[in-house]
Protein backbone atom coordinates (compact mmCIF):
# COMPACT_ATOMS: atom_id res chain seq x y z
CA UNK A 1 0.00 0.00 0.00
CA UNK A 2 1.38 3.15 -1.02
CA UNK A 3 0.65 6.58 1.11
CA UNK A 4 3.37 8.60 0.05
CA UNK A 5 2.74 11.63 -2.24
CA UNK A 6 4.41 14.38 -3.21
CA UNK A 7 4.74 18.24 -3.92
CA UNK A 8 7.29 19.88 -6.37
CA UNK A 9 9.74 16.46 -5.97
CA UNK A 10 9.44 16.54 -2.26
CA UNK A 11 8.31 13.43 -0.95
CA UNK A 12 6.00 13.11 2.34
CA UNK A 13 5.79 9.39 3.46
CA UNK A 14 1.60 10.56 3.79
CA UNK A 15 -0.37 13.52 2.91
CA UNK A 16 -0.74 14.35 6.67
CA UNK A 17 0.50 17.45 7.53
CA UNK A 18 -0.10 20.06 10.44
CA UNK A 19 -1.31 23.42 9.79
CA UNK A 20 0.55 26.89 10.42
CA UNK A 21 0.09 28.08 13.74
CA UNK A 22 -1.92 25.43 15.20
CA UNK A 23 0.93 22.73 16.00
CA UNK A 24 4.07 25.47 17.15
CA UNK A 25 6.92 24.25 16.14
CA UNK A 26 6.20 20.71 16.45
CA UNK A 27 7.94 20.42 19.68
CA UNK A 28 4.95 21.33 21.79
CA UNK A 29 3.09 18.69 20.01
CA UNK A 30 6.00 16.28 20.35
CA UNK A 31 4.70 14.30 23.30
CA UNK A 32 1.33 13.54 21.74
CA UNK A 33 1.81 12.88 18.40
CA UNK A 34 4.82 10.99 16.91
CA UNK A 35 6.36 13.45 14.47
CA UNK A 36 7.90 10.27 12.51
CA UNK A 37 4.35 9.12 11.11
CA UNK A 38 3.49 12.39 9.87
CA UNK A 39 3.55 13.64 6.38
CA UNK A 40 4.66 16.63 7.10
CA UNK A 41 5.36 19.70 10.01
CA UNK A 42 4.44 23.05 8.74
CA UNK A 43 5.70 25.44 11.56
CA UNK A 44 4.09 28.59 12.85
CA UNK A 45 4.63 31.62 10.56
CA UNK A 46 8.20 33.24 10.87
CA UNK A 47 9.37 36.41 9.46
CA UNK A 48 13.33 38.00 9.94
CA UNK A 49 12.66 39.93 12.80
CA UNK A 50 10.57 39.27 16.03
CA UNK A 51 6.87 40.07 16.29
CA UNK A 52 5.32 40.64 19.10
CA UNK A 53 1.44 40.05 17.55
CA UNK A 54 -1.44 41.72 19.02
CA UNK A 55 -3.14 42.59 22.66
CA UNK A 56 -5.43 39.67 24.22
CA UNK A 57 -8.42 38.17 23.98
CA UNK A 58 -6.21 36.68 21.38
CA UNK A 59 -9.17 33.51 20.57
CA UNK A 60 -12.72 32.88 21.07
CA UNK A 61 -14.79 29.55 20.64
CA UNK A 62 -17.43 29.77 17.95
CA UNK A 63 -19.71 27.14 17.16
CA UNK A 64 -18.05 24.55 15.61
CA UNK A 65 -14.69 26.38 15.08
CA UNK A 66 -13.27 28.89 16.80
CA UNK A 67 -11.79 32.88 16.02
CA UNK A 68 -8.37 34.30 16.21
CA UNK A 69 -6.24 37.14 16.32
CA UNK A 70 -2.62 35.77 16.97
CA UNK A 71 -1.33 38.34 14.90
CA UNK A 72 1.59 36.67 13.58
CA UNK A 73 3.74 36.94 17.15
CA UNK A 74 7.16 34.91 16.73
CA UNK A 75 10.99 34.78 17.49
CA UNK A 76 12.01 35.71 14.38
CA UNK A 77 14.37 33.56 11.56
CA UNK A 78 17.74 34.16 13.86
CA UNK A 79 15.74 32.05 16.82
CA UNK A 80 13.96 30.08 14.66
CA UNK A 81 17.03 28.55 12.54
CA UNK A 82 19.13 28.34 15.95
CA UNK A 83 16.03 26.16 18.01
CA UNK A 84 13.40 25.35 15.70
CA UNK A 85 14.52 23.98 12.73
CA UNK A 86 17.01 21.54 14.54
CA UNK A 87 14.49 20.03 16.42
CA UNK A 88 12.48 19.40 13.87
CA UNK A 89 15.53 17.52 11.84
CA UNK A 90 15.44 15.06 14.48
CA UNK A 91 12.41 13.71 12.81
CA UNK A 92 11.90 12.00 9.75
CA UNK A 93 9.31 14.20 8.37
CA UNK A 94 9.09 16.69 6.29
CA UNK A 95 9.75 20.22 7.43
CA UNK A 96 7.56 22.94 5.97
CA UNK A 97 8.43 26.45 6.85
CA UNK A 98 5.77 29.29 6.70
CA UNK A 99 7.23 32.76 6.25
CA UNK A 100 5.23 36.14 6.92
CA UNK A 101 6.00 39.49 6.52
CA UNK A 102 5.66 42.85 6.45
CA UNK A 103 6.81 43.64 2.83
CA UNK A 104 7.75 42.23 -0.63
CA UNK A 105 11.23 42.85 0.89
CA UNK A 106 10.52 40.93 4.18
CA UNK A 107 9.73 38.08 2.47
CA UNK A 108 12.67 37.58 0.09
CA UNK A 109 14.87 38.65 2.78
CA UNK A 110 13.02 35.62 4.41
CA UNK A 111 13.31 33.01 2.00
CA UNK A 112 16.41 34.13 0.76
CA UNK A 113 18.12 33.24 4.42
CA UNK A 114 16.36 30.12 4.47
CA UNK A 115 17.56 28.92 1.25
CA UNK A 116 20.79 26.65 2.64
CA UNK A 117 18.53 25.30 5.92
CA UNK A 118 17.28 21.89 6.21
CA UNK A 119 13.94 23.98 5.14
CA UNK A 120 12.15 21.20 2.52
CA UNK A 121 9.52 23.20 1.56
CA UNK A 122 8.38 27.09 1.96
CA UNK A 123 5.06 27.73 2.55
CA UNK A 124 4.41 31.72 2.08
CA UNK A 125 1.53 32.93 4.15
CA UNK A 126 -0.05 35.86 1.99
CA UNK A 127 -3.12 35.30 3.51
CA UNK A 128 -3.17 36.43 7.20
CA UNK A 129 -6.49 38.43 8.41
CA UNK A 130 -4.79 39.70 11.44
CA UNK A 131 -2.04 41.80 10.49
CA UNK A 132 -2.78 45.00 8.57
CA UNK A 133 0.32 46.01 6.26
CA UNK A 134 1.31 41.55 5.84
CA UNK A 135 -0.69 39.21 5.06
CA UNK A 136 -4.15 39.67 3.56
CA UNK A 137 -2.91 42.79 1.86
CA UNK A 138 -1.16 41.01 -0.80
CA UNK A 139 -3.64 37.70 -0.56
CA UNK A 140 -6.43 39.32 -1.94
CA UNK A 141 -4.82 40.76 -5.03
CA UNK A 142 -4.13 38.61 -8.16
CA UNK A 143 -1.71 41.23 -9.72
CA UNK A 144 -0.07 41.36 -6.32
CA UNK A 145 0.00 37.66 -6.02
CA UNK A 146 1.85 37.16 -8.93
CA UNK A 147 4.78 39.41 -8.29
CA UNK A 148 5.53 38.23 -4.88
CA UNK A 149 5.68 35.03 -5.93
CA UNK A 150 8.07 35.81 -8.92
CA UNK A 151 10.33 37.88 -6.11
CA UNK A 152 10.43 34.45 -3.64
CA UNK A 153 10.85 32.34 -6.55
CA UNK A 154 13.61 34.67 -7.81
CA UNK A 155 16.13 34.12 -4.78
CA UNK A 156 14.05 30.32 -3.04
CA UNK A 157 16.15 26.96 -3.23
CA UNK A 158 13.28 25.51 -1.76
CA UNK A 159 9.78 24.85 -3.79
CA UNK A 160 7.17 27.53 -2.99
CA UNK A 161 3.86 26.95 -1.56
CA UNK A 162 1.69 30.21 -1.66
CA UNK A 163 -1.21 30.13 1.07
CA UNK A 164 -4.02 31.58 -0.16
CA UNK A 165 -6.80 33.45 1.38
CA UNK A 166 -10.43 32.36 1.31
CA UNK A 167 -11.35 36.45 1.77
CA UNK A 168 -11.40 36.86 -1.60
CA UNK A 169 -14.88 36.81 -4.53
CA UNK A 170 -12.69 34.21 -6.84
CA UNK A 171 -10.27 32.09 -5.36
CA UNK A 172 -9.24 30.20 -9.07
CA UNK A 173 -7.73 33.57 -9.87
CA UNK A 174 -5.43 33.85 -7.03
CA UNK A 175 -4.47 30.17 -7.19
CA UNK A 176 -4.08 30.97 -10.86
CA UNK A 177 -1.92 33.81 -10.43
CA UNK A 178 0.52 32.16 -7.80
CA UNK A 179 1.02 29.51 -10.55
CA UNK A 180 1.77 32.16 -13.13
CA UNK A 181 3.91 33.68 -10.86
CA UNK A 182 5.64 30.26 -10.56
CA UNK A 183 4.94 28.91 -7.46
CA UNK A 184 5.24 24.85 -7.25
CA UNK A 185 2.20 24.59 -5.23
CA UNK A 186 -0.86 26.51 -3.13
CA UNK A 187 -2.45 25.63 -0.03
CA UNK A 188 -5.87 26.95 0.88
CA UNK A 189 -7.28 27.97 2.76
CA UNK A 190 -6.27 29.85 4.86
CA UNK A 191 -9.19 31.69 7.90
CA UNK A 192 -11.99 33.19 7.20
CA UNK A 193 -12.50 36.85 8.40
CA UNK A 194 -15.18 36.59 11.23
CA UNK A 195 -16.65 38.65 14.62
CA UNK A 196 -17.48 37.65 17.30
CA UNK A 197 -19.38 40.19 20.24
CA UNK A 198 -19.08 39.37 23.91
CA UNK A 199 -22.86 40.34 24.93
CA UNK A 200 -21.76 39.96 28.68
CA UNK A 201 -19.17 42.98 27.97
CA UNK A 202 -20.81 44.32 25.63
CA UNK A 203 -17.66 44.88 23.06
CA UNK A 204 -15.76 42.53 20.60
CA UNK A 205 -14.70 39.12 22.00
CA UNK A 206 -11.47 39.55 20.65
CA UNK A 207 -8.95 42.67 21.26
CA UNK A 208 -8.26 42.41 17.69
CA UNK A 209 -12.07 43.03 16.87
CA UNK A 210 -11.83 40.56 14.20
CA UNK A 211 -10.46 37.59 13.74
CA UNK A 212 -9.85 34.44 11.62
CA UNK A 213 -12.73 31.83 11.48
CA UNK A 214 -11.62 28.39 11.23
CA UNK A 215 -12.64 24.45 12.62
CA UNK A 216 -15.18 22.33 11.39
CA UNK A 217 -17.46 25.22 10.77
CA UNK A 218 -15.44 25.76 7.48
CA UNK A 219 -14.65 22.85 6.25
CA UNK A 220 -17.52 22.75 3.36
CA UNK A 221 -16.43 26.05 2.14
CA UNK A 222 -12.43 25.14 1.88
CA UNK A 223 -13.94 21.61 0.35
CA UNK A 224 -15.29 23.96 -2.25
CA UNK A 225 -12.34 25.85 -3.00
CA UNK A 226 -9.78 23.06 -2.95
CA UNK A 227 -12.10 21.56 -5.78
CA UNK A 228 -12.66 24.87 -7.93
CA UNK A 229 -8.62 25.52 -7.63
CA UNK A 230 -8.25 21.67 -8.37
CA UNK A 231 -10.52 22.22 -11.88
CA UNK A 232 -8.13 25.29 -12.30
CA UNK A 233 -4.49 25.04 -12.09
CA UNK A 234 -1.76 22.24 -12.48
CA UNK A 235 0.65 22.28 -9.45
CA UNK A 236 -0.18 20.43 -6.18
CA UNK A 237 -2.51 22.02 -3.43
CA UNK A 238 -2.76 21.61 -0.16
CA UNK A 239 -5.90 21.44 1.23
CA UNK A 240 -6.80 22.27 4.97
CA UNK A 241 -9.81 24.15 6.95
CA UNK A 242 -11.78 21.86 9.25
CA UNK A 243 -9.76 18.74 8.96
CA UNK A 244 -10.55 16.62 11.99
CA UNK A 245 -11.04 13.04 11.23
CA UNK A 246 -9.61 10.91 8.51
CA UNK A 247 -13.09 11.01 6.71
CA UNK A 248 -12.49 14.87 6.43
CA UNK A 249 -8.98 14.24 5.33
CA UNK A 250 -9.90 11.97 2.04
CA UNK A 251 -13.05 14.79 1.01
CA UNK A 252 -9.88 17.10 0.50
CA UNK A 253 -7.81 14.24 -1.13
CA UNK A 254 -10.87 13.66 -2.99
CA UNK A 255 -11.25 16.87 -4.37
CA UNK A 256 -8.07 17.38 -5.53
CA UNK A 257 -5.83 18.39 -2.79
CA UNK A 258 -2.14 16.13 -2.73
CA UNK A 259 -1.77 16.43 0.50
CA UNK A 260 -3.74 18.22 4.02
CA UNK A 261 -3.05 20.37 6.75
CA UNK A 262 -4.70 19.87 9.80
CA UNK A 263 -5.42 22.90 12.36
CA UNK A 264 -7.66 23.60 14.88
CA UNK A 265 -8.53 19.96 15.25
CA UNK A 266 -5.16 19.68 17.48
CA UNK A 267 -6.57 21.85 19.81
CA UNK A 268 -9.34 19.51 21.02
CA UNK A 269 -7.44 16.71 20.61
CA UNK A 270 -3.60 16.77 20.81
CA UNK A 271 -3.13 13.14 18.83
CA UNK A 272 -5.75 14.21 16.28
CA UNK A 273 -2.97 13.90 13.86
CA UNK A 274 -1.91 10.17 14.55
CA UNK A 275 -5.71 9.25 14.21
CA UNK A 276 -5.93 10.61 10.99
CA UNK A 277 -3.26 9.16 9.65
CA UNK A 278 -4.30 5.42 10.56
CA UNK A 279 -7.93 6.43 9.75
CA UNK A 280 -6.70 6.89 6.27
CA UNK A 281 -4.90 3.52 6.02
CA UNK A 282 -8.19 2.17 7.33
CA UNK A 283 -10.08 3.88 4.99
CA UNK A 284 -7.62 2.57 2.17
CA UNK A 285 -7.04 -1.35 3.28
CA UNK A 286 -11.37 -1.56 3.58
CA UNK A 287 -11.61 -0.03 0.06
CA UNK A 288 -8.43 -2.05 -1.42
CA UNK A 289 -6.88 1.06 -2.44
CA UNK A 290 -3.12 0.35 -3.59
CA UNK A 291 -2.21 4.21 -3.70
CA UNK A 292 -3.23 6.95 -2.00
CA UNK A 293 -3.05 8.85 -5.49
CA UNK A 294 -5.85 7.11 -7.10
CA UNK A 295 -8.08 9.21 -5.33
CA UNK A 296 -6.49 12.17 -5.08
CA UNK A 297 -9.12 14.41 -7.33
CA UNK A 298 -10.94 11.51 -8.14
CA UNK A 299 -14.33 13.72 -7.89
CA UNK A 300 -14.44 15.85 -10.60
CA UNK B 1 4.53 18.06 29.80
CA UNK B 2 0.72 17.22 30.27
CA UNK B 3 -1.08 13.92 29.70
CA UNK B 4 -4.06 13.30 27.62
CA UNK B 5 -6.07 10.92 29.23
CA UNK B 6 -9.73 9.73 29.58
CA UNK B 7 -10.38 10.83 33.29
CA UNK B 8 -13.44 9.24 35.27
CA UNK B 9 -15.99 11.43 37.25
CA UNK B 10 -15.83 9.82 40.76
CA UNK B 11 -17.88 12.62 42.80
CA UNK B 12 -19.09 15.79 42.18
CA UNK B 13 -20.63 17.75 45.15
CA UNK B 14 -22.23 21.11 45.48
CA UNK B 15 -20.05 23.71 47.86
CA UNK B 16 -21.93 27.06 47.25
CA UNK B 17 -24.27 28.44 44.60
CA UNK B 18 -23.21 28.05 41.32
CA UNK B 19 -19.71 26.24 42.66
CA UNK B 20 -19.37 22.81 42.16
CA UNK B 21 -16.11 20.00 43.64
CA UNK B 22 -15.69 17.35 40.94
CA UNK B 23 -13.35 14.27 42.04
CA UNK B 24 -11.67 12.92 38.66
CA UNK B 25 -9.70 10.10 38.84
CA UNK B 26 -6.26 10.45 36.53
CA UNK B 27 -3.66 8.28 38.34
CA UNK B 28 -0.72 9.85 35.82
CA UNK B 29 -2.07 13.37 36.49
CA UNK B 30 -2.76 12.59 40.24
CA UNK B 31 1.23 11.85 40.82
CA UNK B 32 2.20 14.61 38.43
CA UNK B 33 0.66 17.56 39.72
CA UNK B 34 2.35 20.41 41.48
CA UNK B 35 0.66 23.05 43.07
CA UNK B 36 -0.45 26.42 40.90
CA UNK B 37 -1.07 23.82 37.88
CA UNK B 38 -3.85 23.60 35.82
CA UNK B 39 -5.63 20.98 33.53
CA UNK B 40 -7.87 21.10 29.85
CA UNK B 41 -11.21 19.32 30.54
CA UNK B 42 -12.59 18.88 26.95
CA UNK B 43 -16.28 18.82 26.17
CA UNK B 44 -17.94 15.70 24.02
CA UNK B 45 -19.79 18.13 22.36
CA UNK B 46 -18.74 18.99 18.94
CA UNK B 47 -19.61 22.08 18.83
CA UNK B 48 -17.26 23.20 21.62
CA UNK B 49 -13.92 22.33 20.56
CA UNK B 50 -11.40 24.35 23.35
CA UNK B 51 -10.58 23.02 26.46
CA UNK B 52 -11.80 24.56 29.47
CA UNK B 53 -9.11 24.80 31.70
CA UNK B 54 -9.45 24.31 35.55
CA UNK B 55 -6.88 24.71 38.37
CA UNK B 56 -5.76 21.55 40.14
CA UNK B 57 -7.52 22.38 43.57
CA UNK B 58 -5.97 19.39 45.53
CA UNK B 59 -4.96 15.38 44.65
CA UNK B 60 -4.77 12.27 46.38
CA UNK B 61 -2.15 9.75 44.85
CA UNK B 62 -2.97 6.84 46.77
CA UNK B 63 -6.57 7.03 45.11
CA UNK B 64 -5.39 8.51 41.72
CA UNK B 65 -7.86 11.39 41.69
CA UNK B 66 -7.40 14.86 41.20
CA UNK B 67 -9.84 17.32 42.46
CA UNK B 68 -11.37 20.19 40.59
CA UNK B 69 -13.12 23.30 41.96
CA UNK B 70 -15.08 25.44 39.50
CA UNK B 71 -18.05 28.04 39.06
CA UNK B 72 -20.61 27.13 36.17
CA UNK B 73 -20.28 29.94 33.90
CA UNK B 74 -21.23 28.28 30.32
CA UNK B 75 -21.31 25.41 28.52
CA UNK B 76 -18.40 23.40 29.66
CA UNK B 77 -18.54 23.82 33.08
CA UNK B 78 -22.14 23.22 32.69
CA UNK B 79 -21.63 19.94 31.17
CA UNK B 80 -19.73 19.22 34.12
CA UNK B 81 -22.01 19.59 36.29
CA UNK B 82 -24.40 17.46 34.24
CA UNK B 83 -22.51 14.08 34.52
CA UNK B 84 -23.24 11.50 35.71
CA UNK B 85 -20.66 10.05 38.62
CA UNK B 86 -18.45 7.28 36.21
CA UNK B 87 -18.96 9.06 33.26
CA UNK B 88 -15.26 9.20 31.21
CA UNK B 89 -14.19 13.14 30.56
CA UNK B 90 -11.35 13.84 28.38
CA UNK B 91 -8.47 15.66 30.23
CA UNK B 92 -5.15 17.20 30.03
CA UNK B 93 -2.97 17.81 32.30
CA UNK B 94 -1.25 18.55 34.65
CA UNK B 95 -0.02 21.84 32.62
CA UNK B 96 1.63 24.86 33.20
CA UNK B 97 4.30 26.04 35.28
CA UNK B 98 2.71 26.54 39.35
CA UNK B 99 5.14 27.42 42.31
CA UNK B 100 7.30 25.07 41.92
CA UNK B 101 8.87 28.30 40.12
CA UNK B 102 9.56 30.06 43.40
CA UNK B 103 12.82 31.71 43.31
CA UNK B 104 12.60 35.03 44.89
CA UNK B 105 12.12 34.71 48.48
CA UNK B 106 12.12 31.10 48.84
CA UNK B 107 13.88 30.81 52.22
CA UNK B 108 11.02 33.03 53.89
CA UNK B 109 9.39 30.82 56.48
CA UNK B 110 5.80 32.82 56.09
CA UNK B 111 4.01 32.11 53.51
CA UNK B 112 0.32 34.26 52.84
CA UNK B 113 -2.04 32.29 50.24
CA UNK B 114 -4.76 34.92 48.69
CA UNK B 115 -7.36 33.98 46.51
CA UNK B 116 -10.23 35.73 45.48
CA UNK B 117 -13.63 33.92 44.10
CA UNK B 118 -13.06 31.25 42.03
CA UNK B 119 -9.12 32.01 42.49
CA UNK B 120 -9.41 30.01 45.93
CA UNK B 121 -9.50 26.50 44.84
CA UNK B 122 -5.29 26.45 43.29
CA UNK B 123 -4.59 28.00 46.84
CA UNK B 124 -5.64 24.77 48.45
CA UNK B 125 -3.07 22.44 47.37
CA UNK B 126 -0.47 24.78 47.52
CA UNK B 127 -1.23 25.59 51.40
CA UNK B 128 -1.47 21.68 51.64
CA UNK B 129 2.13 21.38 50.26
CA UNK B 130 3.79 24.30 52.35
CA UNK B 131 1.89 23.04 55.20
CA UNK B 132 4.02 19.78 55.02
CA UNK B 133 6.65 21.74 54.87
CA UNK B 134 6.55 23.28 57.76
CA UNK B 135 5.83 26.73 56.71
CA UNK B 136 3.74 29.01 58.65
CA UNK B 137 1.17 29.53 56.33
CA UNK B 138 -1.87 32.02 56.15
CA UNK B 139 -4.60 31.97 53.69
CA UNK B 140 -6.84 34.79 52.71
CA UNK B 141 -10.09 34.24 51.35
CA UNK B 142 -12.29 36.70 49.56
CA UNK B 143 -15.66 36.14 48.80
CA UNK B 144 -19.19 37.80 47.63
CA UNK B 145 -20.96 37.07 50.93
CA UNK B 146 -21.70 34.58 53.31
CA UNK B 147 -21.75 31.69 50.19
CA UNK B 148 -17.90 31.16 50.92
CA UNK B 149 -16.34 27.69 49.63
CA UNK B 150 -13.30 25.58 51.03
CA UNK B 151 -12.63 26.95 54.30
CA UNK B 152 -13.02 23.91 56.21
CA UNK B 153 -10.49 22.31 54.42
CA UNK B 154 -7.86 25.43 53.97
CA UNK B 155 -8.48 25.21 57.71
CA UNK B 156 -6.45 21.85 57.65
CA UNK B 157 -3.32 23.96 56.59
CA UNK B 158 -3.46 27.47 57.17
CA UNK B 159 -4.71 29.93 59.67
CA UNK B 160 -8.05 31.29 57.46
CA UNK B 161 -8.72 34.68 57.08
CA UNK B 162 -11.83 35.58 55.76
CA UNK B 163 -12.94 39.05 53.58
CA UNK B 164 -16.29 39.63 52.03
CA UNK B 165 -17.50 42.28 49.57
CA UNK B 166 -20.68 42.69 52.03
CA UNK B 167 -19.46 42.31 55.26
CA UNK B 168 -21.36 39.10 56.04
CA UNK B 169 -18.40 36.91 57.19
CA UNK B 170 -15.23 38.30 58.52
CA UNK B 171 -13.62 41.55 56.94
CA UNK B 172 -16.02 43.83 55.28
CA UNK B 173 -13.53 44.62 52.44
CA UNK B 174 -11.34 42.84 50.20
CA UNK B 175 -8.61 40.61 50.73
CA UNK B 176 -6.04 43.46 51.17
CA UNK B 177 -8.34 44.85 53.46
CA UNK B 178 -8.21 41.75 55.80
CA UNK B 179 -4.48 41.43 55.10
CA UNK B 180 -4.60 44.97 57.09
CA UNK B 181 -6.58 44.63 59.46
CA UNK B 182 -5.56 40.81 60.80
CA UNK B 183 -1.99 42.52 60.92
CA UNK B 184 -0.41 39.90 58.64
CA UNK B 185 2.12 41.96 58.00
CA UNK B 186 2.71 43.96 61.15
CA UNK B 187 5.19 43.53 63.30
CA UNK B 188 8.53 42.90 60.73
CA UNK B 189 6.61 40.17 60.13
CA UNK B 190 6.46 41.60 56.18
CA UNK B 191 10.48 40.93 55.89
CA UNK B 192 9.75 37.27 56.19
CA UNK B 193 6.90 36.54 54.17
CA UNK B 194 6.08 35.44 50.58
CA UNK B 195 2.62 36.24 49.28
CA UNK B 196 0.96 33.55 46.35
CA UNK B 197 -2.74 35.32 44.81
CA UNK B 198 -4.78 34.09 42.45
CA UNK B 199 -8.31 35.71 41.35
CA UNK B 200 -9.82 38.31 39.76
CA UNK B 201 -7.22 41.05 38.02
CA UNK B 202 -8.09 44.01 40.00
CA UNK B 203 -7.01 42.13 43.12
CA UNK B 204 -3.65 40.92 41.36
CA UNK B 205 -3.09 44.88 40.61
CA UNK B 206 -3.63 45.01 44.15
CA UNK B 207 -1.47 42.64 45.62
CA UNK B 208 1.30 43.30 43.11
CA UNK B 209 1.26 47.09 44.54
CA UNK B 210 1.37 46.09 47.89
CA UNK B 211 4.19 43.87 47.02
CA UNK B 212 6.11 46.58 45.28
CA UNK B 213 5.14 48.97 48.29
CA UNK B 214 6.79 46.69 50.86
CA UNK B 215 9.35 45.07 48.68
CA UNK B 216 7.64 41.55 49.64
CA UNK B 217 8.32 38.73 47.12
CA UNK B 218 4.57 37.92 45.44
CA UNK B 219 3.86 35.11 42.81
CA UNK B 220 0.49 35.51 41.22
CA UNK B 221 -1.52 33.32 39.19
CA UNK B 222 -2.89 34.65 35.17
CA UNK B 223 -5.85 33.49 33.63
CA UNK B 224 -6.21 34.11 29.87
CA UNK B 225 -8.38 32.46 26.69
CA UNK B 226 -6.28 29.02 25.46
CA UNK B 227 -7.11 27.65 22.55
CA UNK B 228 -4.41 24.36 22.61
CA UNK B 229 -3.18 24.47 26.47
CA UNK B 230 0.40 23.42 25.39
CA UNK B 231 1.89 26.46 23.80
CA UNK B 232 1.55 26.16 20.61
CA UNK B 233 -1.22 28.75 19.85
CA UNK B 234 -0.10 31.46 21.44
CA UNK B 235 -3.47 32.65 22.36
CA UNK B 236 -2.80 32.84 26.05
CA UNK B 237 0.16 35.39 26.15
CA UNK B 238 0.57 38.40 28.75
CA UNK B 239 2.78 40.90 28.47
CA UNK B 240 5.95 40.82 30.28
CA UNK B 241 8.81 43.30 31.38
CA UNK B 242 11.60 41.76 29.80
CA UNK B 243 11.78 39.84 26.45
CA UNK B 244 11.00 36.20 27.16
CA UNK B 245 13.33 33.40 27.12
CA UNK B 246 11.12 31.49 24.57
CA UNK B 247 8.72 33.63 22.57
CA UNK B 248 11.66 36.33 22.29
CA UNK B 249 9.02 39.37 22.27
CA UNK B 250 7.79 40.60 25.45
CA UNK B 251 4.70 37.99 25.43
CA UNK B 252 4.96 34.53 28.10
CA UNK B 253 2.78 31.89 27.65
CA UNK B 254 0.26 31.65 30.29
CA UNK B 255 -0.18 28.07 29.45
CA UNK B 256 3.21 27.18 29.82
CA UNK B 257 5.55 29.44 31.32
CA UNK B 258 2.66 30.31 33.72
CA UNK B 259 0.43 30.42 34.62
CA UNK B 260 2.54 31.16 38.00
CA UNK B 261 4.18 34.43 37.75
CA UNK B 262 6.56 36.20 39.54
CA UNK B 263 4.83 39.68 39.86
CA UNK B 264 8.12 41.45 38.91
CA UNK B 265 8.09 39.73 35.36
CA UNK B 266 4.76 40.59 34.51
CA UNK B 267 3.18 44.37 33.64
CA UNK B 268 0.51 44.50 36.13
CA UNK B 269 0.72 48.12 37.94
C1 LIG C 1 -5.10 28.67 34.26
C2 LIG C 1 -6.57 28.80 34.55
C3 LIG C 1 -7.09 28.18 35.66
C4 LIG C 1 -8.46 28.25 35.93
N1 LIG C 1 -8.94 27.63 37.04
C5 LIG C 1 -10.25 27.66 37.31
C6 LIG C 1 -10.78 26.97 38.45
O1 LIG C 1 -10.05 26.33 39.21
N2 LIG C 1 -12.12 27.04 38.65
C7 LIG C 1 -12.95 27.74 37.82
O2 LIG C 1 -14.15 27.75 38.06
N3 LIG C 1 -12.48 28.39 36.75
C8 LIG C 1 -11.15 28.36 36.47
N4 LIG C 1 -10.68 29.03 35.35
C9 LIG C 1 -11.64 29.71 34.49
C10 LIG C 1 -12.28 28.66 33.56
O3 LIG C 1 -11.33 28.26 32.59
C11 LIG C 1 -13.51 29.22 32.83
O4 LIG C 1 -14.48 29.56 33.77
C12 LIG C 1 -14.09 28.19 31.87
O5 LIG C 1 -13.21 27.96 30.80
C13 LIG C 1 -15.44 28.59 31.36
O6 LIG C 1 -15.87 27.65 30.41
P1 LIG C 1 -17.41 27.54 30.01
O7 LIG C 1 -17.51 26.67 28.84
O8 LIG C 1 -18.22 27.16 31.19
O9 LIG C 1 -17.78 29.05 29.69
P2 LIG C 1 -18.00 29.73 28.23
O10 LIG C 1 -18.18 31.17 28.51
O11 LIG C 1 -19.05 29.01 27.47
O12 LIG C 1 -16.64 29.50 27.56
C14 LIG C 1 -16.39 29.95 26.24
C15 LIG C 1 -14.90 29.93 25.98
O13 LIG C 1 -14.24 30.92 26.77
C16 LIG C 1 -13.29 30.35 27.62
N5 LIG C 1 -13.35 31.03 28.93
C17 LIG C 1 -14.45 31.53 29.53
N6 LIG C 1 -14.12 32.10 30.71
C18 LIG C 1 -12.78 31.97 30.83
C19 LIG C 1 -11.85 32.38 31.83
N7 LIG C 1 -12.22 33.02 32.93
N8 LIG C 1 -10.55 32.07 31.64
C20 LIG C 1 -10.14 31.41 30.53
N9 LIG C 1 -10.99 31.01 29.56
C21 LIG C 1 -12.29 31.29 29.71
C22 LIG C 1 -13.67 28.89 27.71
O14 LIG C 1 -12.57 28.06 28.02
C23 LIG C 1 -14.21 28.63 26.32
O15 LIG C 1 -13.17 28.44 25.40
C24 LIG C 1 -9.32 28.98 35.07
C25 LIG C 1 -8.78 29.60 33.95
C26 LIG C 1 -7.43 29.52 33.67
C27 LIG C 1 -6.88 30.18 32.47
C1 LIG D 1 -4.30 29.93 16.33
C2 LIG D 1 -4.02 29.90 14.86
C3 LIG D 1 -2.84 30.44 14.36
C4 LIG D 1 -2.57 30.43 13.00
N1 LIG D 1 -1.39 30.93 12.54
C5 LIG D 1 -1.08 30.87 11.21
C6 LIG D 1 0.18 31.30 10.73
O1 LIG D 1 1.07 31.74 11.49
N2 LIG D 1 0.43 31.24 9.39
C7 LIG D 1 -0.50 30.72 8.51
O2 LIG D 1 -0.22 30.66 7.33
N3 LIG D 1 -1.70 30.28 8.95
C8 LIG D 1 -2.01 30.34 10.28
N4 LIG D 1 -3.23 29.85 10.73
C9 LIG D 1 -4.19 29.28 9.76
C10 LIG D 1 -4.10 27.75 9.71
O3 LIG D 1 -2.83 27.32 9.30
C11 LIG D 1 -5.17 27.14 8.78
O4 LIG D 1 -4.99 27.65 7.48
C12 LIG D 1 -6.59 27.46 9.22
O5 LIG D 1 -6.69 27.47 10.63
C13 LIG D 1 -7.62 26.47 8.66
O6 LIG D 1 -7.38 25.15 9.11
P1 LIG D 1 -8.10 24.48 10.39
O7 LIG D 1 -9.56 24.74 10.26
O8 LIG D 1 -7.74 23.03 10.34
O9 LIG D 1 -7.53 25.15 11.60
C14 LIG D 1 -3.52 29.86 12.10
C15 LIG D 1 -4.71 29.32 12.61
C16 LIG D 1 -4.97 29.32 13.96
C17 LIG D 1 -6.25 28.72 14.46
S1 LIG E 1 -3.22 28.10 25.03
FE1 LIG E 1 -2.09 27.88 23.22
S2 LIG E 1 -0.20 28.78 23.78
FE2 LIG E 1 -1.29 28.78 25.63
Amino acid sequence: MNTSVSIAGVVLKNPVMTASGTFGSGMEYSEFADLNRLGGVVTKGVAVTPWEGNPTPRVAETTGGMLNAIGLQNPGLDVFLERDLPFLQKYDTTIVVNVCGHSEEEYVEAVARLADTPADLLEINISCPNVREGGIAFGTNASKICEITKAVKAVAKQPIIMKLSPNVTDITEMALAAQDGGADAVSLINTITGMKIDINRRTFALANKTGGLSGPAIKPVAVRMVWQVAQKVSIPIVGMGGIATAEDALEFLMAGATAVSVGTANFNNPGVTMEIVDGIEAYMRRNKIEDIRDIIGCVR
Amino acid sequence: MGRYVLATLMERTQLAEGIFSAVLRAEEIASAAKPGQFVCVYSDDGAHLLPRPISICNTDVKSGTVRLVYRVVGFGTEELSRKEVGAKIRVLGPIGTGYEKVSEGKDRPIRIVIGGGIGIPPMLLLARKWCEECYEVHAVMGYRNKDTFLIDELSGYAVCHIATDDGSVGTHGTVLDAIESEGLLADGRDGKTLLAACGPMPMLRGIARLAGERNIPAYVSLEERMACGVGACLGCITKTREVDGHSHVHNARICTEGPVFNVNELCLV
